[in-house]
């Protein structure tokens, strides 16, 4: 004997209406025979049988309203077999019941607490390796070399991309290295941003280490959905087998009267989302250092690279093993009075600022991220605890941007330091203009610095 | 193919009962196409499909024990809960899952078979998708891809005349899915999806024809899904005539028990085959029902990998 139950029939359904019985009493019944109707939440559906057998009775009448799941509706016998009293089902454990089981146990108690926090993050407290001798490079040369070193040491790096290979880089990253590591290893790809994305993120699946150069971050929106839905959420969806590593690497935010389809800031986007590292370097050791680790590291790395940054040159250090380690902000300036928050092309903003803040007999204190995700929020609060006043400054919009959940994690953290509410400095909150006037009106200027700087200072 | 059947017949009973939440989407009606495809494959060769991925799991060799623990969102599932019905993922088996965005897996599977390609390995990718996922664009970004890369990347469309609620009438301007890879000269053949042996013999020239360095192949299998596109769908696009008529006609199932009873198998031999896959079955069930749920930490677990270097 056999008790067919009330089934759950959409993701959200806890009762349903019995509608119609399709079976009466003495009918034969096979599995996948459609037996009753049911209304659910949503529509209305066919219940069919999973067993077979005689249906030998209707335990809940047509038109019955407010059936709840898993109730028994009907009997089925076997050939031959006396209908018994029907006894009281025990009832599994529903999505249901679980939701209206009244007290809550000891364990779900402790669950709660368990999950509301992540693990503590441990602040980096060491101090930073000293590389030694530099020497004077461009950010371009940096991560070209940060590239080549890498695929020297593994021949699972290999770089794809529009125009990488023969062309050398839309931007001339990728140059030299198609001489160096050959057409297999460089790769050209026709102009298929979400195709192409998905493909590299099937070879680091299966073990390879791609590095996917878009030729802007505006073109990666065409493949965001792989990059988010399939490189950052897989390992977590596949309870830690399937990780996924790989560099997506390119210029990121405004370059220069390009208008707004090419310059925009996409750093709130990536670092938004767990799964993710997001990077953003502003110098050529940045660059260098920080590239060779988002390649080694064995989870996905979104790399926000600066085109007007491309030709600047910086000192950057000389040794065979440079590396940076990704979640560590650097202090490029110290002081004082306030401390004055930047990623990518805005720490040099910053830095200007703090000069003319200083000719003023104000000492700012200049933070370079370098990583957005994780966020080296510790170097921030420790700075804040000493100035008691935060600047953040960013060329993206503002609204849900990093300056705002930098200064949501300092009130939370150092609330009692801050003398001041914390002020924002981004980019005006318009799709970017192409007039060479108004563009300059929409993105930080080192004076919008100043001018947030001394409203708190 | 008996073995997938009962699992989601299972799994559906268990969706009735509560115990699987969320989207459920089961393949029963389309067991031949995964059986028949998976039978041509070698070891090493990597399978990736959609969310109507429970017998692509089980025709890949995965334990239908951790299947069904996923279904139920417990602790030993193969992505310990964390994935569901429509993500689980298998290094061991090269089953790289499980995709719940229509048309990323064709992209991915397409990455596997470039992996394969960059190793000089000789193994093959083998990329399912829906007759409606055949119209994503990245679909035939993909096709464009392994064909100018001469991709060792065995495409599989399932054609189960229906995206849901969307006949493939109505969603393709295509008559013959099999010739969507033309364009790249990407071959194509449209296969008997009911018919396991149709479908074998079609896999094996497909697959042979990759490994032999000669890019991507496209086979349109033309199958049927009995049940709604998921457990929440009442299916009014279709009668009930027809659902029968190739459940009654042409159940692949059905069809191949007829064949091995011709080919002198004893039917004492078949009934012990069932009774063992009922029985295999039944205890997934107990396993999916009784073996707990994740631990409260394991929230915060497998977000990223633990970098060996800086
Ligand atoms: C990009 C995207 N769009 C829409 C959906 C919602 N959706 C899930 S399955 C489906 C139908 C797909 O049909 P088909 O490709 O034929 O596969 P089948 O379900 O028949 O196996 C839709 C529209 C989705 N998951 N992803
Ligand atoms: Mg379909």
């Amino acid at each position: 004997m056999t008790q067919v139950l009330m089934p759950a029939l959409s993701p959200t359904m806890t009762e349903g209406k019995l509608a119609r019985w399709l079976k009466k009493i003495g009918d034969d019944v096979h599995a996948g025979d459609v037996i009753a109707e049911i209304e659910t939440d949503k529509a209305t559906m066919e219940v069919e049988a999973v067993d077979e057998g005689k249906l030998s009775e209707i335990l809940v009448g047509e038109g019955t309203d407010g059936v709840a799941v898993n109730t028994p509706i009907a009997v089925l016998s076997a050939e031959g077999e006396a209908p018994a009293a029907t006894p009281a089902p025990a009832l599994p454990k529903s999505r249901a019941g679980s939701e209206e089981a009244g007290g809550e146990d000891e364990r779900q108690v402790a669950d709660r607490a368990a999950a509301v926090r992540a693990p503590a993050t441990v602040a980096a407290t060491t101090p930073e390796k000293v590389w030694g001798a530099t020497k004077p490079t461009t950010v371009r040369e940096a991560l070209r070399d940060a590239m080549a070193a890498e695929m020297r040491a593994d021949a699972d790096v290999f770089l794809m991309g529009e125009e990488v290979a023969q062309y050398q880089g839309a931007y001339k990253i990728s140059q030299g290295l198609l001489e160096e590591f050959g057409p297999r290893r460089v790769v050209d790809t026709p102009i298929t941003e979400h195709g192409f994305t998905g493909m590299a993120v099937g070879a680091a699946m299966a073990g390879l280490r791609p590095i996917v150069e878009f030729m802007t971050f505006n073109f990666a929106m065409q493949a965001i959905d792989q990059i988010i839905n399939s490189a950052a959420k897989t390992l977590y969806m596949s309870g830690g087998q399937m990780g996924c590593p790989i560099v997506f690497r390119g210029p990121n935010g405004a370059a220069s009267r390009v208008a707004a389809q090419h310059s925009q800031d996409y750093a709130s986007w990536y670092a938004h989302c767990p799964g993710l590292k997001v990077v953003a370097p502003y110098s050529s050791a940045d660059a260098k250092g920080l590239l060779r680790a988002a390649i080694r590291d064995p989870n996905p790395v979104v790399f926000l690279e600066n085109e007007i940054l491309y030709g600047q040159t910086f000192d950057c250090p000389t040794a065979e093993d440079f590396l940076l380690p990704i979640g560590r902000a650097r202090i490029e300036r110290p002081g004082q009075h306030v401390t004055i928050v930047a990623y990518s092309i805005m720490v040099g903003v910053a830095l200007k600022a703090a000069e003319t803040l200083a000719a003023q007999g104000v000492q700012a204190e200049v933070i370079n991220l370098r990583t957005l995700r994780p966020l080296d929020i510790g170097t921030v609060v420790e700075s804040v605890k000493r100035t008691s006043r935060l600047v953040t400054v960013e060329e993206g919009w503002p609204y849900a941007g990093i300056g705002s959940e930098i200064a949501m994690q300092v009130i939370e953290q150092a609330f009692d330091w801050l003398d001041a509410p914390p002020v924002r400095v981004a980019g005006l909150d318009v799709p970017l203009p192409y007039a060479a006037n108004l563009e300059k009106l929409a993105l930080p200027q080192p004076g919008w610095v100043v001018d947030a700087v001394r409203k708190i200072v | 193919m008996l073995r997938i059947r009962r699992f989601e017949e299972k799994a559906g009973q268990l969706y009735g009962m509560g115990l699987v939440g969320g989207f459920c989407h089961l393949y029963i009606g389309q067991e031949a196409v995964v059986v028949g495809v998976q039978l041509a494959l070698a070891p090493g060769d990597q399978v990736i499909t959609s969310y109507r991925d429970h017998g692509h799991m089980l025709a890949t060799g995965m334990a239908p024990r951790g299947v069904m623990a996923e279904l139920t969102g417990r602790a030993p599932g193969y992505s310990r809960g964390k994935g569901g019905s429509m993500h689980m993922f298998s290094r061991e088996k090269n089953f790289f899952g499980g995709h719940g965005i229509v048309g990323a897996q064709v992209s991915i599977g397409t990455g596997l078979a470039f992996s394969n390609h960059y190793r000089g390995s000789a193994n093959v990718a083998v990329a399912y998708m829906g007759e409606g996922a055949s119209n994503q664009g990245q679909v035939f970004e993909s096709f464009n891809l392994a064909a100018l890369m001469k991709l060792p990347c065995v495409y599989v469309i399932e054609n189960n005349r229906y995206g849901m609620g969307t006949s493939v009438e109505r969603a393709s301007a295509s008559r013959n899915l099999s010739q969507n890879g033309a364009p790249w000269c990407i071959p194509g053949v449209q296969v008997d999806g009911m018919d396991v042996l149709a479908v074998h013999a079609a896999a094996q020239a497909a697959v042979a024809h990759c490994r032999d360095g000669n890019g991507p192949y496209l086979l349109e299998m033309k199958t049927y899904r009995y049940r709604g596109h998921s457990m929440s769908d009442p299916a009014k696009y279709r009668t009930r005539e027809e659902v029968s008529e190739m459940r009654e006609h042409h159940d692949p199932i059905t069809a191949a028990r007829a064949e091995l009873l011709r080919l002198g198998v004893p039917e004492a031999e078949l009934k012990s085959v069932e009774d063992e896959v009922k029985t295999l079955i039944n205890d997934a069930a107990d396993f999916a029902q009784t073996s707990p749920e994740p631990d409260a930490a394991e929230l915060w677990t497998d977000i990223l990998l633990e970098n060996a270097h800086p």
